[in-house]
């Protein structure tokens, strides 16, 4: 790099920074939006089901069936409910009121004193399966226990010959925080970044500014780094500033290095910026260019990144589309330093993956950057 | 330095594909001696624009070569970009940039080394009187002061070719004097070669060469002495005692022998065919008493003349009918004591005027007086701070949609919908204004075909050339037949000839009655209006009749003076009481 | 005023579309995205990987395993000889659990005692694990219940029959699908209205409209009509694609749908009319779109319950369009309400359209620059 290269950088870099400096706009993506967004779903975005209301149907009380009711009052799970008859509850549950119903029939006690089969009934508004089989897992659970204490109660022992002990690792109490804050870092960084850079280049066209630029010795390659590295730092700061908030303000233990924390979200802030700058070169005025960056960023990190789906249980053509997601790779990885710590080939597997989604786009980019109007 | 400093064979360029491709530049060529000024003028659409992209290499060529600096452009793009200066049309400032960051900037890129700077800076500073605004931010300057900036950050450092594509377009006299004695003195110094592109024909007279450009060919390229020279001859001021100018040269204009008429101070100046001798008593039938006197041909005169005259039905000008005034008390426009400020900024102090029915009332002034802001609070654009303004009787800011329909509005910039069609655009607005059925499709015809704008009835309104750009917002704000027309810089960047029938149909609206408020900073338009105000920052420095304003500039050594002088020495003597 | 109203529309609509690559955006990603997330979006667990480290190598263990590796959930990819191979399979996600028989399982279970089976998560992702865990559980209980059936004892006293109503086959795709509706109805919607007056007012035309004697009213309904008509057609275009392609039933009343898709276009047309006349440019306009839009699709209630948040972030939701519409498009498609039911849905929506567009129309004037 001889000595006008690096003037002329120095020269792209300090206008950049001083225009990122003189609109407040930039800051906001950079700090502000990541900071409102982290605490809104940092609290609003739970799969922790609690205090789920549930109806209970019992057609004949004793103590049988107070003593089962009961063992559902002491739970966390669910906010019990007493219904007078079916219908009723059934009325609760289409309009929403109640997620379940669990009804004791009137020969409830008389069929489990006869020693016979006593069948409970439980009906679950399923139209959000996930939560409806949260729930059946919970009942489920409140039944098993109540079986042990019922036989023991009788002197029997619960015929239960294989028994399972669980080891959770990584998020013992199966916080759902704990994996969704992380993979939240990584969508706000997908905006962020993107949308500080959708929007520069778009502008410089725009204002006419570009055409100016164009004839002067600066070339296609300083001007794109010229403008890169500002909204990389920016970006970077806002990225360091969400990763603390995530772990003083929510609790979220951090088990990685920082260096491996620094070095994928520096490669991904490059991916996200060169998108951005791919979406304002190939747009050339801002209306296209925030269309654009407002339907390819946000749905597809949100949906295909695995921040909340599953990705391994998606079909598998959608498997490989997902691998066009930049957030993907940074969701993978941070879930893993975030709750697992430093594990090295999660990690080099996901920065290679960035790196070639990187490698691409500088390619296209170089492709579609020349110094022409036409 | 002996080779030319830009030499264009046959060069080619068009635009589009197929039906649609129209052809900017059709075989031109060209040679620009070293070391000279050579202007590039021709009316809007001409090309002059995409010529000066092909020099530096922003457009790809179509046919032809081009050599910029000795240099194959196609060959080496970047190299000639780095060797030339160009400034854009639309100057390339960062507005959020200071001043002295905007010339950093454009130092680092131009790789001027840092020892140099201070004295570079001190220079450039001194030149473009730039230098007690160094921390104001670019956007905060005046349209003047922008231009100029953007002259010093091409000239940071001193390229052998300078490009300028139309650095004057909306820039105050004042402003385009230095602006110009910066290209001389650059010049002169560095012995820099420069191409520039201007509407202003009186500055086309500067240049030592002079090429002229219609519809993408060259019709000749020579000194502008050598371009007026065939004139000689052809060119008369005529003045009478008993008929107002502007009557005069609309009746002038009509006569068969007459090429050209426009008016000039109290008197009207022609261009006579050739071969027609003017006699002062039968010029003009029923008006013996003319007084015409032969006057050495100018620049202006010969354009004019090579794109074939102004004259009589070489442009259609619609047919308007008399207009119906509405009952309110007052006159149509009525402006007492307004103020606007922005935050602790006064952009308007205590303005007071009124305009007459039939009044063609003119706002002169520099970029950033106050005229357009000013304007926006008469269109209820903007709230008062203070004052009074009525117009129709009405506050337009609260009046009912009703009043607004008795007003038409022509922004300063071009404001119709871009991406819509000129048939699409006038749909809307006739439709906006509240035609309908038979009514509306005649307006519309009216409007295509008043203006000449047919052939470009199915052309998205953001690609026409800004002649027509022009006509078409001009068209858009008259389908309703407003008896109140708000002009906000109509002229602004339009060729000469554009701007003649532009005052050819203006007066043809105020003939039929219509009241007509105009903004402008072409000083020589000022004779057009009836009366006239010239703002300064925001106050009003001088009222009166066009003659009344340039009888305050007539000193003995200067008995004639143009409307400029007079707006020259009311910014001067102003400055110096404050 | 009709005809004001109509010559907006119409300018709207050609501003809107002649664009080609404006034009692309509004419908090729939306219909490219209906159909890759109707596939991505999902909560059910497939094929999740599995490794056995069985200390045992018993017939019970063996019966176990196999049972597990028969459900459509697990997989099992990998089987472990030692204790140490198994921290690196979990950590580096090559499997998702880790099933592990002590040495003398089946020598217990045939002593009519009881084996324990330990299971290793990569807790990770907490809901894919806990998902995991409940499947697991109901394998065990069967496997013990055949167990228990074959050594003649009594099975449990007390039985649980499970129903799930509306929605019988656990399928989360009926549940993502319906709200894919609203999500990209919102934000097709908001694409089209956030940018409509901040780019007039960044071009000059917002001042050429205002001086003519068109009404601010007439100037917003002619600016939602585009709106509202671009989100009906492409919302009618997913409902039909979620029914034919992806067969999620619909079986309430169609007007019911209709007449919650319509209030929650106004409601979105208003919220991004209101952004854009806030904003003073296309930039201001974007970043004022995305504000909106990120907040209110993760507190919609489109993938984690409204339920599970804090009290306070659940008042917030109340300001939220998309989380009135995607119970109106559950309820509708896979509930079968009809109006009667809706009501509490419909009318907050009308609210918040009502206020956004005054809000709108009083800055159209009053926002000035």
């Amino acid at each position: 790099m001889n000595r006008l290269t690096r003037m002329r950088l120095k020269g792209m870099i300090r206008k950049e920074w001083l225009q990122i400096l003189r609109d407040p706009s930039s800051i906001a993506i950079a700090f502000l939006m990541p900071v409102l967004l982290l605490f809104l779903f940092g609290y609003g975005v739970s799969l922790d089901a609690k205090d789920i209301p549930l109806g209970f149907v019992i057609d004949s009380p004793d103590s049988n069936t107070a003593s089962f009711r009961a063992s559902f009052d002491h739970s966390d799970f669910f906010r019990p409910e007493d219904f007078a008859s079916i219908q009723a509850a059934q009325q609760a549950l289409a309009q929403r009121r109640i997620d379940g119903i669990v009804w004791l029939r009137s020969n409830f006690s008389s069929l489990l004193l006869s020693g016979q089969e006593a069948p409970i009934a439980v009906r679950v508004n399923a139209v959000d399966a996930n939560q409806a089989r949260i729930t059946q897992g919970y009942i489920q659970g409140a039944w098993l226990a109540w079986l042990g204490q019922y036989a023991r109660s009788q002197g029997r022992q619960l015929p239960l010959p294989v028994s399972m002990e669980q080891r959770v690792w990584f998020n013992a109490a199966l916080i759902s925080r704990h994996y969704l804050v992380p993979g939240l870092v990584a969508i706000i960084m997908t905006l962020t970044g993107s949308l500080l850079t959708a929007m520069v280049v778009a502008r410089e066209w725009e204002r006419g500014t570009m055409e100016a630029l164009m004839v002067t010795p600066l070339n296609m390659k300083e001007m794109l780094v010229g403008k890169l590295i500002p909204y990389f730092i920016l970006g970077m700061g806002g990225m360091l500033f969400t990763v603390a908030l995530a772990v003083w303000q929510f609790d979220v233990p951090f088990r990685g290095s920082f260096a491996a924390l620094m070095g994928a979200s520096a490669l991904f802030m490059l991916v996200a910026l060169a998108l951005g700058l791919l979406i304002s070169i190939v747009s050339r005025n801002q209306f296209v260019a925030g269309q654009v960056a407002i339907i390819i960023t946000f749905l597809p990190a949100f949906i295909l990144s695995g921040f909340i789906f599953d990705i391994n249980s998606m079909p598998a053509p959608i498997q490989v589309v997902t691998h066009v997601v930049p957030a993907r790779y940074l969701v993978s990885i941070l879930q893993s330093l975030f709750l697992a710590g430093d594990v090295w080939p999660v990690y080099w597997a996901n920065m290679g993956g960035m790196a070639i989604l990187l490698v691409v786009l500088t390619a296209v980019v170089r492709h579609k950057a020349y110094k022409r109007l036409d | 330095m002996s080779q030319p400093a830009l030499i264009l064979r046959d060069v080619h360029k068009c635009f589009g594909e197929g039906e649609h491709a129209r052809c900017a530049l059709d075989g031109v060529n060209i040679e620009v001696a070293p070391g000279s000024v050579t202007g590039l003028i021709g009316p809007d659409g001409a090309g002059k624009t995409t010529l000066m992209r092909l020099c530096c290499g922003l457009l790809k060529l179509d046919g032809g070569s081009i050599q910029t600096l000795g240099m194959d452009v196609a060959d080496q793009p970047a190299a000639v970009q780095a060797a030339v200066g160009y400034m854009p049309q639309r100057f390339g400032l960062y507005e959020d940039l200071s001043v002295q960051e905007n010339l950093d900037l454009y130092a680092d890129l131009q790789g001027v080394p840092v020892q140099e700077r201070p004295a570079r800076y001190t220079r450039l500073m001194e030149m473009t009187k730039l230098a007690p605004f160094t921390s104001r931010l670019a956007g905060k300057l005046s349209g003047g002061m922008k231009q100029k900036l953007g002259l010093a950050c091409a000239l940071v450092r001193p390229p052998r070719l300078l490009l300028l594509d139309e650095p004057t377009v909306g820039v105050d006299p004042v402003s385009r004097r230095e602006l110009w004695e910066i290209v001389y003195s650059q010049v002169r110094e560095a012995g820099m070669n420069v191409l520039l592109s201007t509407a202003y024909l009186d500055e086309a007279e500067r240049c030592d060469q002079v090429i002229l450009l219609h519809k993408g060919r060259v019709l000749g390229q020579a000194s502008p002495d050598r371009f007026s020279q065939g004139l000689k001859g052809r060119t008369w001021e005529v003045s009478a005692q008993d008929i107002r100018p502007r009557r005069l040269q609309a009746d002038l204009v009509k006569q068969a022998g007459i090429s050209d008429a426009i008016i000039n101070g109290d008197r009207v100046r022609i261009i006579t065919r050739e071969g027609f001798e003017p006699d002062a008593a039968s010029l003009l039938p029923g008006h013996p008493g003319l007084h015409v006197e032969a006057v050495p041909p100018r620049f202006e005169d010969a354009f004019i003349d090579r794109l074939g005259g102004a004259g009589e039905g070489r442009h259609a000008t619609p047919a308007i009918g008399q207009v119906a005034a509405g009952e309110y008390p007052g006159d149509p426009i009525e402006v007492e004591q307004l103020e606007r400020g922005f935050g602790d900024f006064v952009a308007v102090k205590k303005v007071s005027f009124s305009v007459k029915r039939g009044e063609i009332f003119g706002l002169l002034g520099a970029n950033g007086a106050g005229k357009t802001t000013t304007f926006r609070m008469l269109c209820g654009l903007l709230p008062l701070s203070s004052g009074r303004v009525s117009v129709a009787g009405h506050d337009l800011r609260t009046a009912s949609a009703q009043a607004r329909s008795r007003i038409g509005y022509m922004a300063q910039k071009f404001s119709l919908y871009a991406n819509l069609t000129v048939a699409q655009n006038l749909e809307f607005f006739s439709a906006a204004y509240n035609l309908r059925g038979s009514h509306q499709r005649g307006r519309i015809q009216w409007a295509l075909q008043g203006f000449e704008l047919e052939p470009y009835a199915g052309t998205n309104a953001g690609t026409l050339p800004l002649g027509y750009k022009q006509r078409l917002a001009f068209a858009a704000a008259l389908m309703h037949e407003p008896e109140i027309l708000f002009l906000d810089e109509p002229t602004s960047g339009v060729d000469p000839l554009a701007r003649r029938e532009f005052w050819a149909r203006t007066n043809a609206l105020a003939e039929a009655g219509v009241t007509v408020l105009v903004t402008t900073h072409f000083m020589e338009e000022a004779d057009y209006c009836d009366r006239l105000v010239i703002m300064a920052e925001g106050a009003v420095l001088a009222e009166g009749s066009p003659h009344e304003i340039r009888t305050l500039a007539r000193t003995p050594e200067n008995p004639r003076p143009r409307m400029e002088d007079a707006f020259i020495g009311l910014i001067q003597s102003r400055e110096k009481a404050a | 005023m009709l005809r004001h109203i109509l010559a907006l529309a119409i300018k709207e609509f050609l501003a809107l579309l002649r664009d080609p690559r404006s034009r692309f955006v509004l419908i090729g990603p939306p219909i490219m995205q209906l159909i890759i997330f109707g596939y991505a979006a999902s909560f059910d667990l497939d094929h999740l990987a599995v490794a056995v480290y069985d200390e045992d190598g018993g017939s019970a263990a063996r019966a176990l395993v196999s049972r597990i590796q028969g459900s459509p959930h697990f997989h099992v990819v990998a089987h472990v000889a030692r204790e140490e191979e198994v921290a690196p399979l979990v950590d580096n996600k090559e499997v998702l659990l880790v099933l592990h028989m002590e040495p003398r399982f089946t020598a217990h279970l045939a002593q009519g005692g009881s084996g324990s089976l330990q299971v290793i998560l990569d807790g990770r992702n907490s809901n894919t694990a806990l998902l995991a865990l409940n499947y697991l559980r109901s394998i065990v209980l069967d496997f013990n219940q055949s167990l228990a059936a074959r050594r003649g004892s009594d099975g449990p006293p007390v039985t649980l029959s499970m129903r799930a109503w509306y929605n019988e086959d656990l399928d989360s795709h009926w549940f993502i699908i319906p709200g894919i509706v609203g999500l990209l109805t919102l934000v097709v919607t908001l694409v089209v209205t956030a940018l409509s007056v901040a780019r007039e007012r960044e071009q000059g035309t917002f001042d050429q409209l205002l001086v003519t004697p068109l009404r601010p009213t007439a100037i917003l309904v002619g600016k939602s009509i585009p709106g509202l008509v671009i989100g009906v057609i492409e919302a009618s275009f997913i409902i039909a694609v979620a029914m034919l392609w992806f067969e999620i039933p619909l079986r309430g009343s169609v007007g019911a749908l209709y007449l919650g898709l319509l209030l929650f276009l106004f409601s979105a047309v208003g919220v991004g009319l209101m952004i854009s006349a806030i904003s003073v440019t296309q930039q201001q306009a974007v970043l004022g779109a995305f504000l909106f839009l990120v907040p209110a699709v993760i507190l919609s209630g489109f993938a984690t319950p409204i339920a599970n948040m804090p009290e306070a972030v659940q008042m917030l939701t109340y300001l939220d369009p998309l989380r009135y519409f995607l119970v109106i498009v559950r309820g509708v498609f896979l509930e079968g309400d009809s109006y009667a039911l809706l009501v509490d849905q419909y009318w907050p929506m009308a609210i918040i359209g009502a206020a956004s567009l005054a809000a709108a129309g009083w800055l159209f004037r009053h926002r000035m620059y």
